[in-house]
């Protein structure tokens, strides 16, 4: 080593200019192998809007359809279970859904184009897990007392009331999300399309 | 040995360093003389990776990972395991040590990390060992959640979905890195295709890598032992030990009595009690997974739960995130941090045989609570059951956190020259 301790600093150069060159063709490599970890073509279009007539629906009922492999539900209210929504108002985080949870028509205390249809997205806004229907009022629910109505999930313990808002100290951030939808007639529903968009 | 063998060794040797990785790792490895009960661990988490690795290759052959329906409406995958249970000759068995393989696994492993913190294993020169350990516990996590999605049951769909979602917590990147974890929208068929692929290649590679590094940085340093006193300081005129004794014959021989001891239990489990009580195999996962609807209850298996507890248990919004990120973080938290162990325990010695009251104490809380979490955290939550795991959390936390103090603090009695040995 004594003999030459000069380096050559034109090939040190070269050297590292041919491992930079080669470092991104690394990981120009690697773009194709994410990229096939991104939902495919197939997957994205899988999205299409579905219909739900909810003519056979009875005041207190709920239905669930299929919209992008997700449970969206329809819960045709009674009066009761709108009159909830007064007492529930100031146990919830977000009773005038201030974040964007719902489209514009749906922005309102019963969180619905019309109040006695809700139409929600059945996932918990914490983990994903889909939420139980507590309708039983009272005691009987096993909710307490003061239970109003509205939905557990079993997961983590999240409760919603009757227009899928979410209770303050929860460990679900936000309110259930309504998904774009319209009215094609008196009780028929799309789910997925609204017009608008 | 014959000539003739010595000549074919030797022509070995020459090429392959055979017969000197024998002597390094097996016949001239040195472990100490004292090791009790707590050390069959270690070879037993070794054992039942080979039992998994072998049940799996052989599960594979019949196992199809497709969520599509069948012509009788049941998910491909789900009515694959269905098969392998009714049709497949063995197959029963074969999956029986497979799901059973999954929680002996973390049973032989949380015995052997409670060896090492009984131990003090995991202080210098031993934190590499640890450090590695620690990714293992990790990566066996990893390995145990994908795996449970390909049932493809209640249980499967919706605790992918959970675990998932947690990633969707992150801010700015999580709902975009859940959608390249997940490949659809939902958890679903491509979900399924790419957790078998990481569950039978990726990380059973990652976690074999992990336990080779793990052992040959154990052999490097040596074995630590139930006194916690380094038996390399004390050699005889040859150099070896004077506390120590070649691992082969005689740790081998004792192993196998561990062994024994063990498929003892195995057997029993797998034969007359394989779905443990609904904890080995939740009953919930006997049921094809639907999208639409969670089951009332959902918990994770048995060996997630003390950590799925400390999930839970964060209820509050903190520096304007969710209560839902922090969770995740106190979580991932809470595994982390038994990698700096090493660097936390400033205790003058290694071994709860020496160490002082105070420590006992703490060791004796701190198990206490982790059991309550793993309790808990198979039950539906109330408020006073957060309340219990909040609490419980936090002692869990503590027990690392303070450790820096309440390790120093404590009155320790010397440690012997030499090893205890009757």
């Amino acid at each position: 080593m004594s003999v030459d301790q000069k380096m050559d600093s034109s090939r040190r150069t070269l050297l590292l200019a041919t491992s930079a060159a080669g470092g991104v063709a690394a990981v120009a490599t690697a773009v194709p192998f994410v990229a096939s970890l991104t939902p495919s073509e197939r997957a994205k279009a899988a999205g299409a809007p579905v219909e739900a007539d909810v003519s056979k629906l009875k005041p207190g009922e709920m239905m669930t359809v299929e919209w992008r492999g997700k449970p969206v539900w329809i819960l045709r209210r009674t009066p009761e279970m709108l009159a909830s929504l007064d007492k529930t108002d100031e146990k919830v985080s977000d009773p005038n859904s201030v974040k964007p949870q719902q489209p514009e028509y749906a922005k309102n205390k019963h969180r619905s184009i019309k109040p006695e249809y809700l139409v929600t997205v059945g996932i918990c806004t914490h983990l994903g897990c889909s939420p139980s229907e507590k309708f039983k009022v009272g005691a009987d629910s096993g909710m307490g007392a003061d239970w109003p109505g509205g939905f557990l999930c079993p997961c983590h313990g999240s409760i919603f009331d009757l227009a899928g808002r979410v209770y303050s100290s929860m460990p679900a951030p936000d309110n259930l999300e309504v998904p774009p939808h319209q009215y094609l007639a008196d009780t028929k529903i799309l789910v997925g399309d609204d017009g608008k968009a | 040995m014959t000539t003739k063998s010595q000549a074919v060794l030797n022509w070995i040797d020459e090429r392959f360093p055979l017969t000197s990785t024998w002597k390094a790792h097996l016949s001239e490895y040195y472990a100490p003389k004292n090791f009790n009960f707590w050390y069959f661990f270690g070879s037993l988490a070794l054992l039942v990776l080979v039992i998994q690795i072998l049940t799996g290759i052989f599960l594979v052959m019949h196992y199809k990972p497709d969520a599509s329906l069948n012509a009788s409406g049941v998910p491909v995958a789900f009515a694959s395991v269905e098969y392998i249970m009714r049709e497949v000759p063995g197959g029963w068995l074969i999956r029986y040590l497979h799901s059973t393989g999954a929680s002996a696994f973390f049973i032989v492993v949380y015995l052997h990390m409670f060896r090492g913190l009984l131990y003090g294993s995991y202080r210098k020169p031993r934190e590499l060992i640890w450090v590695f350990g620690t990714l293992i516990f990790l990566v066996l996590m990893a390995e145990a959640f994908m795996g449970y999605l390909l049932p493809w049951g209640q249980m499967s769909f919706w605790g992918a979905q959970v675990i998932v979602n947690l990633f969707s917590a992150i801010p700015v990147i999580g709902p975009d890195l859940s959608l390249v974890i997940r490949g659809d929208y939902v958890v679903s068929d491509a979900t399924l295709n790419r957790f078998f692929s990481f569950h039978v290649i990726a990380v059973p590679l990652v976690l074999i890598g992990l336990v080779l590094a793990h052992i040959v940085a154990l052999h490097e340093v040596g074995s630590n032992n139930p006194d916690g006193v380094e038996i390399k300081k004390k050699k005889d005129a040859t150099g070896k030990p004077l506390d120590g004794i070649p691992f082969h014959p005689y740790y081998t021989v004792k192993d196998i009595v561990g062994v024994v001891v063990f498929l003892f239990f195995f057997s029993a489990v797998v034969f007359f009690m394989p779905e443990g009580g609904g904890y080995f195999l939740e009953f919930n996962n006997f049921i094809p997974a639907d999208p639409l609807k969670t089951p009332p209850h959902i918990a994770p298996v048995w060996y997630f739960t003390p950590f799925y507890s400390i999930l839970r248990a964060v209820t509050y919004p903190l520096f304007g995130l969710d209560a839902k990120f922090w969770g995740v973080v106190a979580m991932g938290a809470s595994v982390v941090i038994i990698a700096f162990l090493p660097w936390l325990d400033r205790s003058p010695v290694k071994s709860i045989r020496y160490k002082g009251p105070i420590f006992k104490m703490v060791l004796v809380v701190f198990v206490i609570a982790f059991f309550i979490l793993g309790y808990l955290g198979v039950l539906p939550p109330t408020p006073g059951r957060t309340l219990v795991s909040q609490i419980c959390s936090v002692i869990y936390f503590a027990f690392f956190l303070l450790m820096p103090w309440y390790s120093k603090l404590d009155k320790c009695k010397p440690e012997p020259e030499r090893v205890n040995f009757k």
